[in-house]
């Protein structure tokens, strides 16, 4: 009982590789916008066609490019929540979710129960243009629900709200789905979003699957350079290991890892909250000039060039607290370190 | 005075509106959804009758239906029935003319037409011909309402087609406007006065309409 996805799309001049195992649980699709997580979510709805490859659902085979299976989006039973919700503008909230229930006999009671479910009752005869956002998301879940799928498809569900109405929103759509028994996909760029509703991630990077992680895996251990942007990693640079410590030529640093380095490891991350202020004689501080100082809402931004660093070498982002910054009294050059365990290894 | 113009010019663009109707529609629909190249030709093809002189496609619709031409002598020959020079031979001419309108307006509502909604029928498991009639011609239905009614006063109007194929007949094949060409022929200016009003008023009564479909349309697009 689970989702099983290999694809392969030509578009354009883009080439689409997906492949993901789901169980019945909430499986993310993380990846930068136009990395083809939609087109992806598409594919396994129906909607598109994907050119080769096989989906699999819950033991029915939904599409087979060898077999020539290509059940229509009617019998595939997935529900599929678009980015504008796409309820039918002219009908009621009533009649949107009874569109979604095909057998006449119990239609009614259905439509009933989910109107019920979603405190929708008080505006069932309203249009969708005439209901707050947060009314037309319930409605588009109630009409999902009504159809009963067995799989759930949610794409970037919270696109285009603001960030107060969005958080209250995600809390009942983590309630719904927490109900529902089946496999949920949950196409997102948003790191914070995946990271609070989902406990496993397939990573998207430029139409290609870069394999599925568990949050402490994309978060603590990202493997790949792909993986550590979307964890929302900020610093990269090329590495030479060294030992158990890495050399970085574009900073002409060598950093302490405090374990043995692979030797296939040829870049490292370092999150700019990593990056801290230190005393001149503390082990392992560097020197950096200070290029430029950013004032964000809680924090400051520092972009700092080690002493040692080539002419073109990108900045090392440093983030602190703003009060941190502003009791520092040199603002021009300052000492930096970086803990070892804090130093990600990447292939 | 004697009515018979104006039934006849009624029953003619009525007659031709509702199969002008569906067959636009249909070309609409299935038009769009072909590549881009084809939708091109068959744009221009389908939008031809609507730039070129009524006389054209009189000439071009004898051609075809004349008694001596191949479908015309073909019909005539199975059938026993003449297609030109009988009241209903105007329809021919009427469906060419008034067919690019309502294929180009339904075509615009179309594409302006979210594709989700279409989608999110789908794969709720309605059918396609559901997510058409109960979806599709609703939400676009301003739209459609508004070519709808220009076909028909284009059909109400023609002309130039219409002599050719249908000729003027009093009492027979006369339309509004082969009337009046005959009555200012024949010096008549009183009697063609009376019915180029009643023509105006009728066609002021229908551009009325589009009027107000479309500013329907506009605050229902603005409000949504």
């Amino acid at each position: 009982m689970a989702l099983s996805v290999d694809i392969r799309k030509k578009m354009g001049d883009f080439q689409m590789e997906v492949r993901f195992e789901a169980e019945q649980e909430t499986l993310a699709l993380l990846g930068a916008s136009g990395c083809g997580k939609s087109v992806t979510l598409r594919c396994v709805a129906g909607i598109l066609t994907p050119d080769e490859g096989k989906i699999v659902l819950d033991g029915v085979t939904l599409f087979d490019s060898a077999a020539k299976i290509n059940l229509p989006p009617q019998k595939r039973q997935v529900g599929y929540l678009f980015q504008q919700y796409a309820l039918f503008p002219n009908m009621t909230v009533r009649q949107n979710i009874a569109a979604a229930v095909r057998d006449k006999q119990r239609r009614k009671a259905v439509t009933e129960e989910k109107l019920r479910q979603f405190r929708l009752e008080e505006v069932a005869d309203k249009r969708p243009g005439q209901i707050s956002g947060g009314q037309q998301q319930r409605t588009a879940l109630a009409r999902i629900l009504a159809s009963e799928p067995k799989a759930i498809l949610l794409d970037e569900p919270f696109s285009a709200l603001d960030s107060y109405l969005k958080y209250q929103l995600e809390v009942e759509l983590a309630e719904t789905l927490e109900q529902f028994p089946g496999t949920v996909l949950w196409v997102s760029h948003d790191r914070g979003e995946v990271f609070r509703n989902c406990r496993r991630v397939c990573v998207l990077d430029q139409g290609k699957s870069q394999g599925t992680f568990t949050l402490r895996e994309l978060f603590h251990e990202p493997v790949t350079e792909a993986a550590a942007r979307l964890s929302g990693c900020k610093n990269y640079a090329d590495a030479v290991p060294k030992g158990t410590s890495v050399f970085l030529p574009e900073w002409g640093l060598t950093l302490d890892c405090g374990k043995e380095v692979p030797e296939d490891i040829h870049r490292v991350g370092i999150r700019s909250h990593h990056v801290a202020m230190t005393a001149a004689d503390a082990p392992g501080a560097f020197p950096c000039e200070v290029q430029r100082v950013i004032q964000d809402v809680f924090f400051t931004i520092v972009l700092l060039r080690p002493e040692n660093a080539v002419p073109d070498a990108p900045p090392l982002r440093m983030e602190l607290d703003r009060e941190d910054w502003a009791k520092t009294e040199d603002k021009s050059r300052v000492w930096a370190m970086i803990q070892p365990r804090d130093i990600l290894l990447l292939k | 005075m004697d009515w018979y113009p104006l039934y006849n010019s009624l029953r003619i663009a009525a007659i031709s509106t509702v199969a002008v109707f569906f067959l636009g529609v249909a070309a609409a629909y299935y038009i769009a959804k072909l590549p881009r190249l084809v939708k091109g030709v068959l744009d221009v093809v389908l939008t031809l009758p609507l730039v070129l002189p009524p006389t054209v496609v009189g000439w071009l619709l004898l051609c075809l239906l004349g008694p001596k031409r191949p479908l015309g002598a073909w019909v005539l020959e199975t059938f026993g029935v003449k297609l030109v020079m009988t009241w209903w031979s105007a329809i021919f001419a009427t469906i060419v003319v008034a067919f690019p309108l309502m294929y180009r307006t339904a075509r615009g509502a179309f594409e302006s037409f979210d594709q989700n909604l279409a989608d999110a029928g789908r794969t709720l498991g309605r059918s396609n011909a559901w997510v058409f009639w109960r979806v599709q011609m609703p939400v676009c239905k301003q739209g459609i309402l508004a070519g709808t009614v220009l076909a028909f006063a284009r059909a109400l109007g023609e002309y130039g087609a219409t002599s050719m194929i249908a000729g003027y007949t009093p009492g027979r094949t006369a339309t509004i406007s082969t009337t009046v060409y005959q009555l200012w022929r024949t010096n008549d200016d009183m009697g063609a006065l009376k019915w180029v009003l009643v023509n105006i008023a009728i066609s002021a009564v229908f551009l009325l309409a589009v009027n107000l479909l479309e500013t329907r349309q506009r605050q229902k697009g603005g409000g949504r």
